[in-house]
C-alpha cells in the first residue's frame, strides 16, 4: 500500500477512536458525576414518587454500560430517542435544524476564507509595513472580543447608527434562496468578523514560516524576480499549511455558531441545544453535543490528511 | 590581471534585539578589504560569529535578517554593486555570483524535483534554453560524481543523501556559468570520510570550469586543499591574509599559529596499569527501538589517564559515555569501577557512585542552568555530596575558581555574563568539586575557539597532574586525541574497531576504517587531497 | 527599562479595572440591586450611564458586575494555571505512561470545543459559582498542560537537567530549581491569555443564560438583560460589552509585551 494511504487509513481510524471515546466522555459526563441526573432535572423540591418515576422513565436503574450500548446503538440507527420536555422525536428536531446551521456556517465561511487569506498574504508580503501593522493591530482588537459582543456592536451599528437591516435573522420553511441570504446577512457578518481574524493571523504566519525557509533565500539569491520567488517556491510549501489553518478555524466556526444563533434569534442547532441545556433536557444534550463534536473532530481530521497529501515527502517516498 | 572582485574597507552592522533592553546595533564586520582575480579561489576562514559568511554574501548584496552593509565598497566586474538596484541585483545574483549553502538540505525546495531547481537560473535568466541546459546539469551531475546523473534529476531532495545534496547544490551553483561562486562551509556538515570526496569534487568542479570562488569555512586543513589566497577572520575583523603557503607554513599572528598548529600540547603516554573503569561486553538501544547502537564494546581505562574514543557522528561515542553513566541501561555487559561492579540503571546507583564520575558537556552554555550563580552551580555538588553551607561553601568554591584560573570576582555572576572558555572552565570546576575519581568529557572543546580549546586542554591535563582524575575522552577530532590521550578506542557503527595505547592505534598496519578515517582527515599541508586520492586509487587499482 | 506605549495603556487600564473590582462596594454609587429610576433612561447626572430594563443604575451594576467577572475569571484562570503548569512538568519530567496517560486525556479532552462540553456539564451540575470555576479551570487547564509540557520538555534535555540528574537530585529540585526558574516567563505572559479567555468564556455563559445567576449581576449577565434595548435605539447593553472588550485588550497588550520581552531575537533566519 502507497504510504499515503496508509497513513490517511491510520488518521481516519484514529479519528473514529476518538469519536467513539468522546461518546463515552459525553455520556460520562452527563450520567456519571455526583448527584443524580433526575434529581438535576426535577430540583430539590421533588417527591421520591416523581424520582422514582423519572428514573424509571430514563431507564436509570439499568447500569450504566447498557445504557451507554443502547444510546449509542441508538445514535448508530439513526434513533436519537425522545426529549423529555417536550416528548418529540430528536432526530427530526435535529435533522431541520442541522440544515439551517450548515446553511449559516457555509455563507460565514465562503466570505471569511477567500477574505482570510487575502489579508494574511498582504500582511506577509507587506511584514512590518504599515498594511500588516494595520491588519494586525484591527484583528488583534476582535480577536479580543466574544462572539456576543462583536454580535452587539454590529447590530447596534447596522440596524440602529446605519439602520440597514433588521435585529433578527427569521427563517422558517419554504423560504426561497435569496429570502434566507437577506435573513441572515448580519449573523454572517459576526460570524465572519468572529472567524477572520484568526484565520488571517494564522494565514500570516504559515506563510512567514515559509518565506523564513533557507530555500527562498536560495531562491532569492538565484536572482529570481518576487513573483516568481512566491509561486514557484513559497506558494506550493505554503498550501498545506493555509489549507490546514482554514480547515482548523471552520472548525471553530462550528462553535461561534451556537453564540450567534442565540443572539439572533436564527432557529438552528445552537440554539436547540442552548435552550435544552438551560430545561435540562439531557437526551437532547447528549445528542447535540456529540453532533457538534463530530463536526469539529471531523473537520480536525481532514486538517491532518490534506496536510498529509500535501507533504512531498510523503507523496514521493525513498 | 584585473581583479574580478574587490572589497575595500567593508563594514556590515546588523540590529540587535536583547530580551528587555532596546535594540542596538552591532558590527559584525569592521574593516575587511580582500580581492579574488579571474579563476581563483579566496579562502575566509574564521571562528562562528567571526562574520566569514556576512562577508561572502556581501559579494552578492545580500543581508540575513537586517543585515546592513553600512561602509565600503564591493566592486565586481568592474562596478560597485552597494549602487545596484533591484533589477540590477536580480540580473547579478545567479548570473554572476551564485550561492552554495551550508545545508543543502534545508537549501533545496522540497516540493521541487532536482533538475527543475538546478537549471531554473539558467533558464529564467534567459541564458540557455531549457534542453540545453538539463544537458549541461547532466554534464555536472557526471562531473561531480553524482549516481546515474542521466536521472538523477528526476529526484526529490528528500531522496538523495547529503553528500549527494552538497553536490547538486555544487551542480546548481555552476549551471549558469558564474564568474564567482560562495561555497558557504559546502562540507561542514558532512562526517569526515564523506567530506573527502565532495571537497575533491567541488575541487575538480572548480577547476575544469575555471570559475572563482569564495570558500568560507572554520576548517583551516580544509581549506588548504582549495584555496590558492586565505583571509583569516576573528569577532569580524582581518587576522592575516597572504597566500595560502605563506599562511600555513609561516603564520605572522598568533592566533593564526594556533589554528595551523593546532594543539601545542605534548603528551607522554602513560604506562599500561590496573583499570579504573572497565567496560565489558557491553550491548544497548534505546528504548522501542529494535537496533544495537552499542555492540559487545569491551575498554579499559586506568586511574589517571586518558582513554580517547574517537568516531563520527553515528558511531556510538556518545551513546557509551550514556551506558556508563546509567543513563541508557545496557542491555548486556557489565560495567566497573573502582573495583564495584556499577549498577546498570541511574536512579539505583549510590552517592559515591555518582560523585566519582562526573561529566563535562560540549556546550558549556546548556550545561549550566541560566537562573543559577557560578556559586550556585559549582557550591551545589559541594553542598550536595558533602553537606558544605554557608561561608565553608563559599571558600570552597573560591578554591575551586581559583584552581581552574578564574581568580575573583566571578562566584557571583550568571553564565551569561561569562565567555565560552569560561563558561567551559566552570563546568570543569563543577565536576572537581565533587572530588571524582573519572570525568567524561564529550566533545569539550569542539565548540570553542583553537585558542581558547588549548587552554582547556592545558587545564584538564594539568588537573590530570594534580589530582589523579582519569578522563574519557570522547572526540571526532584527532588532533585533540594526539595531544592528550593514553589510550585511544576507535569507534564505528557502535562497536570498537580498534583498541590499545596511543601508539599501537595510530601506527600501521591499519584495519580499513581505521585507516579510511585517518587518511580522511584533512591535514595542515597543500597537495594532501591530491595525495590520499592518488593513494586510494592506487590501492583500488592494485586489488 | 523603557515600557512601550502601548503596554502602558494595558496596564493603566487594567490596574483600573482591578482597583474597581477591589473596591466595588466602596466606590459604586449605589447598591446593585436597588430600582432608582424608569426603564433605559438615558445618562445624566445621577444616573451617569442611565438605568437598565427595570430601572437600576448602569454604572453601579457595571462595577459589581466587574467584580464578580473579574472574580470568577481570575479563579478558574488560577485553577487552570496551578493544575495545568503542575502535571504538565509531571509529564515532561516523569516521562512513559505518566506523560502517555495525561497527554491521551488531554489530547481526548481538546478534541471538543470546550464550549459544548461545558454546556453539555451544566446541563446536570448545579450552576453556581464554585461549579464554573471548578468547570472553567479543568477545561481551560488542558491548554495550559500542553504548553507547560512543551516548555518543560525542552528544558528537560538541556544539559544542566541531566547534569543534575546524574548529580543524584531528586525530582522535587529538578522541577523547582532547574525547570521552573526557567520556564516562568512565557508562563507568566500564558496567564494573561489564559485570564482573558476565562473572562470571554464565562461572559459568554452568562449570556447564554448557563453562567453567572441573579441576583449577582456580571457584565455577561447585564448583555444579556438589555439587549432588547438595541431594537428601541437603546444603548445600554453595549456599556457591559464595552467593558469586557476594554478589558480583554488591555490585558491582552500586557501579555503581548511581556511575551516579546522573553522571546530573545525577533526576526531574521538566524545564520
Amino acid at each position: 500500500m502507497h504510504p499515503i494511504l496508509k497513513l490517511v487509513a491510520q488518521r481516519l481510524a484514529l479519528g473514529l477512536l476518538l469519536l467513539l471515546a468522546v461518546s463515552l466522555l459525553i455520556f460520562l459526563g452527563t450520567e456519571a458525576l455526583p448527584g443524580d441526573v433526575a434529581q438535576a432535572i426535577l430540583g430539590q423540591s421533588a417527591t421520591p414518587e416523581a424520582l422514582a418515576n423519572m428514573r424509571e422513565a430514563m431507564g436509570l436503574n439499568e447500569p450504566a454500560h447498557v445504557r451507554y450500548f443502547d444510546w449509542l446503538g441508538g445514535i448508530l440507527t439513526g434513533d436519537f430517542g425522545t426529549a423529555l420536555t417536550n416528548g418529540q422525536d430528536i432526530g427530526q428536531a435535529i435533522g431541520q435544524r442541522l440544515g439551517n446551521t450548515l446553511f449559516l456556517a457555509a455563507c460565514a465561511a465562503a466570505i471569511s476564507v477567500p477574505l482570510a487569506i487575502l489579508l494574511g498574504l498582504v500582511a506577509a508580503r507587506y511584514q512590518g509595513r504599515w498594511p500588516d501593522k494595520v491588519i494586525s493591530g484591527v484583528t488583534l482588537s476582535t480577536i479580543s472580543l466574544p462572539e456576543f459582543v462583536a454580535a452587539y456592536f454590529v447590530i447596534f451599528l447596522l440596524t440602529q447608527v446605519i439602520p440597514i437591516f433588521q435585529p433578527v435573522a427569521m427563517v422558517f420553511p419554504g423560504m426561497g434562496f435569496w429570502e434566507r441570504l437577506q435573513a441572515v446577512a448580519l449573523p454572517v457578518i459576526v460570524l465572519v468578523l468572529v472567524v477572520l481574524a484568526h484565520m488571517m493571523r494564522m494565514t500570516r504566519a504559515a506563510i512567514l514560516n515559509v518565506m523564513q525557509s533557507a530555500y527562498i533565500e536560495t531562491a532569492e539569491l538565484k536572482g529570481l524576480s518576487p513573483m516568481r520567488v512566491i509561486w514557484q517556491h513559497a506558494f506550493p510549501n505554503a498550501i498545506a499549511p493555509i489549507v490546514s489553518v482554514v480547515v482548523l478555524n471552520l472548525a471553530y466556526l462550528v462553535v461561534g455558531v451556537v453564540v450567534v444563533e442565540v443572539v439572533f434569534g436564527y432557529n438552528a442547532l445552537g440554539q436547540y441545544l442552548v435552550d435544552h441545556v438551560a430545561k435540562r433536557d439531557l437526551p437532547v444534550v447528549q445528542a447535540v453535543g456529540l453532533i457538534f463534536a463530530a463536526v469539529y473532530i471531523g473537520l480536525n481530521i481532514l486538517a491532518d490528511v490534506i496536510a498529509i497529501i500535501a507533504n512531498p515527502r510523503l507523496r514521493h517516498p525513498k | 590581471m584585473p581583479e574580478l572582485l574587490e572589497i575595500r574597507n567593508l563594514r556590515i552592522e546588523a540590529t540587535s534585539y536583547p530580551p528587555g533592553e532596546p535594540p542596538r546595533d552591532v558590527v559584525l564586520v569592521d574593516d575587511v578589504s580582500v580581492s579574488v582575480a579571474k579563476g581563483k579561489v579566496l579562502g575566509l576562514i574564521g571562528e562562528s560569529g567571526a562574520g566569514k559568511s556576512t562577508i561572502g554574501l556581501s559579494a552578492m548584496a545580500y543581508g540575513r535578517g537586517g543585515v546592513r552593509l553600512t561602509g565600503g565598497e564591493i566592486v565586481l566586474n568592474g562596478r560597485d554593486i552597494r549602487g545596484l538596484g533591484a533589477g540590477g541585483l536580480r540580473a547579478l545574483r545567479g548570473r554572476e555570483v551564485t550561492y552554495v549553502a551550508q545545508s543543502a538540505a534545508a537549501a533545496f525546495n522540497p516540493a521541487k524535483r532536482l533538475m527543475e531547481q538546478v537549471i531554473e537560473t539558467s533558464v529564467s535568466h534567459g541564458m540557455m534554453g531549457r534542453e540545453e541546459a538539463e544537458k549541461r546539469a547532466v554534464g555536472l551531475f557526471r562531473k561531480l560524481g553524482l549516481p546515474n546523473p542521466e536521472t538523477f534529476g528526476q529526484r526529490y531532495p528528500h531522496q538523495v543523501s547529503g553528500g549527494q545534496l552538497q553536490r547538486a547544490m555544487t551542480a546548481m551553483a555552476l549551471c549558469p556559468k558564474p564568474d564567482l561562486v560562495i561555497f558557504d562551509e559546502p562540507t561542514t556538515a558532512l562526517d569526515v570520510t564523506t567530506q573527502i570526496d565532495v571537497l575533491a569534487a567541488i575541487k575538480e568542479a572548480i577547476r575544469d570550469t575555471g570559475v572563482a570562488a569564495l570558500y568560507i569555512t572554520h576548517d583551516l586543513a580544509v581549506v588548504a586543499q582549495v584555496a590558492d589566497d586565505i583571509l583569516v577572520l576573528r569577532h569580524g575583523k582581518k587576522v592575516e591574509y597572504g597566500a595560502v603557503g605563506q599562511v600555513i607554513t609561516a603564520p605572522r599572528e598568533d592566533y593564526t599559529r594556533a589554528l595551523v598548529s593546532v594543539r601545542s600540547i605534548e603528551h607522554v603516554e602513560k604506562a599500561e596499569a590496573p583499570p579504573l573503569l572497565s567496560v565489558q561486553n557491553v550491548t544497548a538501544r534505546y528504548k522501542g527501538t529494535s537496533f544495537d547502537v552499542l555492540k559487545s564494546v569491551t575498554v579499559d581505562l586506568p586511574a589517571g589517564q586518558t582513554l580517547a574514543v574517537v568516531g563520527e557522528s553515528g558511531s556510538g561515542k556518545s551513546t557509551l559515555a550514556r551506558a556508563i553513566t546509567g543513563l541508557l541501561p545496557p542491555s548486556t555487559g557489565r560495567i566497573t569501577f573502582a573495583g564495584r561492579s556499577l549498577s546498570a540503571n541511574l536512579q539505583s546507583r549510590s552517592r559515591d557512585d555518582l560523585r566519582e564520575l562526573q561529566m563535562i558537556y560540549q556546550m558549556a552554555d546548556t550545561a549550566m542552568n541560566p537562573r543559577q550563580t557560578v556559586g550556585t552551580i559549582i557550591g551545589r555538588p559541594l553542598e550536595f555530596y558533602f553537606g558544605m553551607k554557608g561561608e565553608e561553601k563559599r571558600k570552597r568554591v573560591q578554591e575551586l575558581l581559583d584552581e581552574i584560573e578564574m581568580g575573583k570576582g566571578y562566584i557571583d555572576r550568571y553564565p551569561a555574563e561569562l565567555s565560552g572558555g569560561q563558561k567551559q572552565r566552570v563546568c570543569i570546576a563543577r565536576a572537581l568539586a565533587a572530588k571524582p575519581k573519572l570525568i567524561i568529557c564529550d566533545e569539550v572543546t569542539s565548540a570553542l575557539d583553537p585558542l581558547v580549546a588549548d587552554g582547556i586542554l592545558k587545564l584538564l591535563l594539568e588537573l590530570q597532574a594534580r589530582e589523579g582524575v582519569a578522563y574519557l575522552f570522547i572526540t571526532h577530532d584527532l588532533a585533540t586525541v594526539r595531544a592528550i590521550a593514553d589510550r585511544i578506542a576507535v569507534m564505528y557503527r557502535g562497536q570498537v574497531v580498534r583498541y590499545g595505547s596511543k601508539t599501537d592505534v595510530l601506527t600501521p598496519p591499519f584495519d580499513d576504517y581505521t585507516d579510511l578515517l585517518l587518511s580522511s582527515v584533512p591535514e595542515m599541508r597543500l597537495g594532501w587531497l591530491e595525495e590520499v586520492l592518488a593513494h586510494r586509487k592506487m590501492e583500488s587499482a592494485g586489488n | 527599562m523603557r515600557i512601550p506605549f502601548s503596554a502602558l495603556v494595558g496596564l493603566v487600564l487594567t490596574g483600573l479595572f482591578v482597583f474597581c473590582a477591589v473596591f466595588a462596594q466602596v466606590i459604586a454609587p449605589y447598591p446593585v440591586d436597588a430600582i432608582l429610576g424608569g426603564v433605559w433612561e438615558s445618562p445624566s447626572a445621577t444616573h451617569w450611564l442611565g438605568t437598565d430594563t427595570i430601572g437600576r443604575d448602569i454604572l453601579s451594576r457595571m462595577i459589581y458586575g466587574g467584580q464578580i467577572t473579574i472574580f470568577v475569571a481570575l479563579a478558574a484562570s488560577v485553577l487552570s494555571f496551578s493544575l495545568g503548569s503542575f502535571l504538565g512538568f509531571l509529564a515532561a519530567v516523569r516521562g512513559g505512561w505518566v506523560d502517555q496517560g495525561l497527554s491521551r486525556m488531554v489530547d481526548l479532552m481538546m478534541a471538543i470545543p470546550s464550549l459544548i462540553v461545558a454546556l453539555v456539564l451544566l446541563s446536570v451540575l448545579p450552576i453556581n459559582l464554585t461549579v464554573l470555576i471548578v468547570v472553567m479551570g479543568l477545561l481551560d487547564s488542558t491548554r495550559v498542560f500542553r504548553l507547560a509540557r512543551a516548555v518543560a520538555m525542552d528544558i528537560a534535555v538541556m544539559d544542566y537537567v541531566e547534569a543534575a540528574k546524574l548529580r543524584g537530585e531528586g525530582q522535587g529540585w529538578i522541577i523547582f530549581r532547574e525547570i521552573l526558574p526557567n520556564a516562568l516567563s512565557p508562563l507568566v505572559a500564558e496567564f494573561g491569555l489564559r485570564f482573558i479567555f476565562a473572562v470571554l468564556f464565562i461572559s459568554t455563559l452568562s449570556f447564554l443564560g448557563l453562567g453567572i445567576q441573579p441576583p449577582l449581576a456580571d457584565w455577561g449577565g447585564m448583555v444579556k438583560e438589555n439587549k432588547d434595548g438595541l431594537i428601541y435605539g437603546k444603548s445600554a447593553a453595549l456599556m457591559p460589552a464595552l467593558a469586557i472588550a476594554l478589558l480583554a485588550i488591555s490585558v491582552n497588550l500586557v501579555a503581548d509585551w511581556i511575551l516579546s520581552r522573553t522571546t530573545s531575537l525577533k526576526g531574521g533566519r538566524g545564520a
